[in-house]
């Protein structure tokens, strides 16, 4: 995994993110739930979304909100799972 | 002795929330609906809950796939029930719908379990007339999702029992639940105010005053809301809001009550909120459950 997938991850999950709550800037390390952008049943729409998009099994010990609760946590949890899946 | 079974009748969206909540504190449901087609559905959404659970709540027990399956019990035969202490009904808003379900299911519990309603807005000491067991009919307004949510409406008809609302406390104990007891008029406290927030919301998105996400963004952060009304609305199904409404509208004859005829184009298109994937908003990776074709809808 090279920066330039980091920076495809990053901003295919901005612009999922963006458009979902309709806002046009997200701070990258704005928290989603606490800062009042999503309510937290939006944290099950971006896993699903996370599953769906990057071809990601979320394991039953993923399931923390600490994963989804920003941009950069997301990006970070989705660069770690393809990392462990390519070694 | 803790009671260990529940019953579930109905199936739809709050139904499935109150079996996921009952088999993620380790207490069996007989879970009954009408087809097997929709207790298919309702096997898959109370799975996907549970599994989503510890990312919505650190609390929460954590309850494998194995465990959940060996705490449910689908049926579509209502008499299966018949070893329950308690049930729960959450079938349809409508009294054409639950009349003849209380008629039969007052036939075929056990002569002393307690039944809740769990209803929006019809009124528990009429449901409880239909019944030989007034005393042990009590109502129970669930919150959506009901696993995530601590509080409790509970409204006492006119004969409910105070032993039947002991035994409610208890197992609401073992669901860290707290009720909050109020008396028996059509839509409560809860539904009462909160369907004139989202009928005269739709209105003002009717009148093109402002968008969706504006009406909600004002309810969130000028009133501290966490959910705006039109969100609420489609995350309790704009159908069942609908029906809520018509229920206060015939209950009360008070126009107040009128259902926005937005809100009623958006049920007749199939856009009924979070369930379908879009409502007043567009849910693009929501889970939809697919529950709007269960005949048993619930508030």
């Amino acid at each position: 995994m090279n920066i330039a997938d980091h920076d495809g991850i990053k901003e295919t999950l901005r612009r999922y993110i963006l458009s979902s709550v309709s806002l046009t800037h997200l701070d990258d390390d704005a928290n989603l739930f606490e800062s009042g952008i999503a309510n937290s049943l939006f944290a099950v729409q971006l896993m699903t979304f996370v599953e769906k998009a990057f071809a990601i099994e979320v394991a039953s010990e993923d399931l923390d909100i600490e994963n989804f609760k920003s941009l950069n946590a997301t990006a970070a949890f989705v660069l770690h799972k393809n990392t462990g899946r390519s070694v | 002795m803790p009671i260990e079974q529940v019953g579930v009748v109905g199936a739809g969206n709050i139904g499935t929330s109150v079996v996921t909540d009952l088999v993620l504190h380790g207490i069996s449901a007989v879970v009954v609906d009408t087809s097997e087609d929709i207790l298919q559905r309702a096997r898959a959404a109370v799975l996907d809950n549970v599994r989503c659970a510890p990312l919505l709540s650190k609390t929460l027990p954590r309850v494998t796939r194995e465990e959940a399956l060996r705490r449910m019990v689908l049926t579509t035969r209502l008499q299966d029930v018949a070893p329950c202490e308690f049930i729960v009904e959450n079938v349809t808003e409508s009294w054409e719908v639950k009349r003849p379900l209380y008629e039969q299911l007052d036939r075929v519990a056990a002569p002393d379990a307690l039944i809740g309603a769990n209803t929006s807005c019809l009124s528990i000491t009429q449901i409880a007339s239909v019944t030989r067991r007034a005393a042990n009919v009590v109502g129970i307004h669930f919150m959506n999702p009901v696993h995530l949510m601590p509080t409790v409406e509970v409204i006492r008809g006119v004969h409910t029992s105070e032993r039947a609302l002991d035994t409610l406390r208890q197992i609401f104990a073992r669901l860290h639940k707290q009720a909050i007891v109020v008396e028996d008029l059509p839509g409560f406290v809860s539904n009462r105010i909160s369907h004139l927030f989202m009928n005269e919301a739709a209105f003002v998105l009717q009148d093109s005053v402002a968008s969706a996400q504006t009406i909600d963004t004002i309810f969130k952060k000028c009133f501290g809301h966490k959910m705006g009304p039109l969100e609420t609305a489609d995350l309790i199904g704009l159908d069942t809001v609908m029906r809520s409404l018509d229920v206060l509208y015939e209950s009360y004859h008070d126009s107040k009550y009128r259902c926005c005829p937005l809100l009623r184009k958006l049920v007749h298109a199939g856009h009924l909120g979070r369930k379908t994937g879009r409502g007043f908003h567009v849910y693009p990776d929501a889970r939809h459950h697919a529950h709007q074709h269960a005949r048993t809808e619930s508030p």
